[in-house]
């Protein structure tokens, strides 16, 4: 059959379109049913974060209400120092904004980048009626700081909606005076620090709950469907527990005055004045967010060793191996999907846990996202917030693309 | 049963007994030897323990009591793989991971083989099996039968004396199995090795064997040739597990050494030979092969007893007909006829009468 020459039924029909009629109504129906699901996740999910994504590079607060300004920081290019135009631009905003309310949301955008020149603000839209020209001279006296060449940098950063600004200072950058970008001093770098240490502690974790889940899911696999049943609901018992019941545990046994640390003492090991910190701080998190994730990592271990065949354990050994080399060079190779579908998900898991850093870490235990959770709730620096879930998406993606490059999404198994 | 000189025997069990839940005996008393470069094949339905002791061999199974031998050495406290025992596992158990040539490769690494002679033996192995272009592939991008023939090139490819297969054509269809059977016979004769199969499938015990053994309830019921297997089993069990047999429930009314007369419910005498019973007044069932039972009245041998039967039904099956007699109370009486020129069809409702010799009908145990 030539390519001119396209397949028809019977009656003539093309068979493509024929194909896609006798589809149509099955296809109409799957569509049905998973629309519901499909809305569902446009409305809770994907709009929340695309709105997040695009609060974390646009904040209107600036331009919204300082318009004649804004208009000034457009016209001229960056590093020009203000003229008179400037400041009698500043004052009419003033004027306007105080008149509107809006001088502290202004003043609150401003603070993000330069810390305390909120109170300026406010306190110069308090007066602001009574500027009178020359705006220069009037504005340098209401507050010598208006004549501050970092405040104009970071009003004019401010003044367009669209910014990077917020991801510069997730990551510890910041717009020098004439606009080139820079590491902020290093006593006041904060995120980037907290990054490392979010990804070393959940490297970590998944090491941890790696080793402890292996023997326990090649366990659940090879024992009888009866024991393996009761196993595995101990496994999940921490699922079904209350996260504070279960937290609440972890401090009665952690702390300085707890169970381990008294049982220590009795035993003479530790002296009284030596007791163990192992509850807020690092040690606490590790241990406590191991306990949570480890059946994430148990469980899909136990599907992909569930079914490997004992006979390829067997078959190595009647070939001449040792258990060693068995387990090395057949068993574990097999186990591979479990392990980066396990890993991926303790690891994920953790990079984003918040509830458990903030009840048993203490300063050192903290995570990036309990500091997400501060500028969403103490800070209220949103945009900020949102600049720092999206570096943390980005990680969590760049890892699913490595592990899809490196194992293959398809050969993971969840369970 | 067959015994064999000390010397001879290169695999020996003796006295093998073995239980998983230390309350029945899966093995009962096991005593076997086999020879060097012998086809030995344990038949038998499942949960036989037929399985068992071929895993007790290979040293995955320890034996709860007993001893068991291979060239003359115990090999109870041997590990698995220090036995040398080349493999073939019920669904291959090819590494899924590795392809067709590491797999082969594998157990010459393990020993420690140095390249250029892996490489060499590979490539001889898979030429073994008509299998060369195939060493880049994966397991998973071959067909059934392909598996097997790389599954039976690695069990054989470090040169191991003893094979033993754990029904490894059962995952075959009928005639890639009927064709493996004769690859693996051709390859067992050609390398001389000694293999130890395990099978339920009848068929292929037969026709592959040097001797089968048919396991039943933990125990040896007969360790024969095949033709002996099948033309003169020992027992009931044997009778009925190997191929098709009438059975007729009867009692001993005259016996002689080679001759027993035996009285059917029905009131009716036929001829057998004795086996496994003593005495007369015993109960007996006298088993016969469908193929051996005569009913054209020229072809009866002579003076042997012959008895009424019912034609109940006519299976037509290409080379043979297959006739369902009522015989002596029985409704499952059935005999076979050839599909020769001029051979008679029987027709449902028919009387007749039907014969064999003697020795064709065997006087078992009663079940």
């Amino acid at each position: 059959m030539s390519a001119t020459d396209p397949l028809t039924t019977a009656d003539g029909l093309p068979l493509k379109r024929a194909l896609m009629r006798a589809q149509r109504s099955a296809r109409w129906r799957a569509f049905v049913l998973v629309a519901p699901l499909l809305l569902f996740v446009v409305v809770t999910f994907l709009v929340p974060i695309g709105q997040m994504l695009h609060r974390s590079v646009h904040n209107p607060a600036f331009p919204a209400n300082m318009p004649a300004l804004t208009e000034w920081f457009r016209a001229t290019p960056a590093g020009t120092s203000p003229d008179d135009r400037a400041f009698a631009a500043l004052a009419a905003d003033l004027k306007q904004a105080a008149a509107n309310r809006t001088v502290a949301i202004v003043g609150t955008r401003i603070n993000y980048d330069l810390p305390g020149t909120r109170s300026l603000f406010t306190a110069t839209g308090r007066r602001a009626a009574a500027l009178a020209p020359p705006f220069r001279t009037a504005l340098l006296e209401a507050d010598a700081r208006w004549g501050d060449p970092a405040l104009w940098a970071a009003m004019r950063n401010a003044s367009s909606a669209y910014t990077p600004g917020f991801y510069l200072s997730a990551l510890d950058l910041t717009r020098g005076n004439d606009g080139t970008i820079e590491r902020v001093p290093e006593q006041r770098r904060v995120y980037v620090p907290l990054f490392l240490r979010t990804f070393g502690l959940s490297a970590a974790i998944t090491g941890l709950c790696l080793l402890l889940a292996f023997p326990i899911a090649h366990m659940l696999a090879t024992l009888p469907l009866r024991w393996s049943n009761l196993l595995m609901i101990l496994v999940l018992l921490p699922f079904w527990t209350s996260l504070l019941v279960r937290t609440t545990s972890w401090i009665v046994l952690l702390q300085q005055q707890g169970v381990i640390n008294s049982t220590l003492v009795a035993l003479g090991i530790l002296g009284d004045d030596g007791r163990l910190t192992m509850i807020y701080n690092q040690t606490g998190t590790v241990i406590a967010m191991t306990h949570v994730l480890l059946p994430f990592m148990v469980l899909p271990l136990y599907s992909v060793m569930r079914t490997i065949n004992p006979a390829y354990v067997r078959a190595a050994r009647s070939l001449g191996a040792t258990s060693w080399t068995a387990f090395r060079r057949i068993y574990l190779p097999q186990t591979v999907p479990g392990i980066g579908a396990g890993a991926l998900l303790v690891f994920i898991l953790a990079v984003g846990y918040y509830i458990t850093p903030a009840l048993v870490g203490g300063a050192s235990g903290q995570l990036i996202s309990n500091l997400i959770a501060f500028h969403m709730q103490d800070s209220l620096n949103w945009s900020l917030a949102a600049a720092l879930s999206a570096l943390l998406l980005g990680a969590v993606v760049i890892l699913y693309w490595l592990y899809d490059r490196l194992i293959g999404i398809d050969n993971m198994k969840l369970g | 049963m067959a015994s064999m000189s000390r010397d001879a025997a290169f695999v020996e069990f003796e006295r093998v007994q073995k239980s998983y839940d230390g309350e029945t005996l899966v093995v009962k008393d096991l005593n076997l030897a086999i020879g060097q470069g012998e086809f030995l094949t344990m038949l038998g339905p499942s949960g036989s323990g037929k399985t068992t002791c071929l895993m007790m061999l290979a040293g995955f199974e320890t034996a709860t009591h007993g001893e068991i031998r291979l060239g003359g050495r115990p090999i109870t406290q041997v590990p698995p793989h220090k036995r040398g025992i080349g493999m073939v596992f019920q669904n291959y158990a090819l590494f899924p991971h590795m392809t067709v040539g590491e797999n082969l490769a594998f157990p010459l690494e393990v020993r420690g083989i140095g390249k250029s002679e892996r490489e060499a033996k590979v490539a001889r192995a898979l030429d073994m099996v008509q299998m060369g272009a195939f060493g880049n592939r994966r397991p998973a991008q071959l067909s059934g039968g392909q598996q097997q023939r790389i599954a039976l090139a690695r069990a054989l490819v470090f040169d191991p004396e003893l094979v033993l297969m754990d029904e490894p054509l059962g995952a075959l269809d009928k005639q890639l199995r009927e064709h493996m059977q004769f690859e693996i016979k051709h390859l067992h004769q050609s390398l001389g090795i000694t293999v130890v199969y395990v099978t339920h499938d009848q068929g292929e015990a037969l026709t592959m064997s040097d001797r089968v053994a048919v396991f039943n309830d933990g125990r040896i019921q007969q360790l024969a040739a095949p033709d002996d297997l099948y033309e003169r089993p020992a027992n009931s069990f044997v009778a009925g597990f190997i191929g098709e047999n009438n059975k007729l429930p009867g009692i001993i009314e005259d016996i002689g050494a080679d001759h027993v007369l035996v009285r059917l419910s029905t009131g009716e005498l036929i001829d057998a030979t004795p086996v496994n019973v003593t005495r007369k007044g015993q109960k007996t069932l006298v088993s016969i092969r469908p193929e051996r039972v005569e009913f054209k009245p020229e072809m009866m041998p002579d003076g042997a007893h012959s008895i009424d039967a019912e034609v109940l039904e006519f299976i037509y099956m290409g080379d043979l007909f297959r006739t369902r007699l009522r015989v002596a109370g029985t409704d499952d009486f059935v005999i076979k006829s050839r599909n020769t020129q001029g051979q008679r069809r029987l027709e449902p409702g028919e009387r007749i009468r039907i014969g064999w010799a003697p020795q064709d009908a065997r006087a078992l145990d009663p079940v």
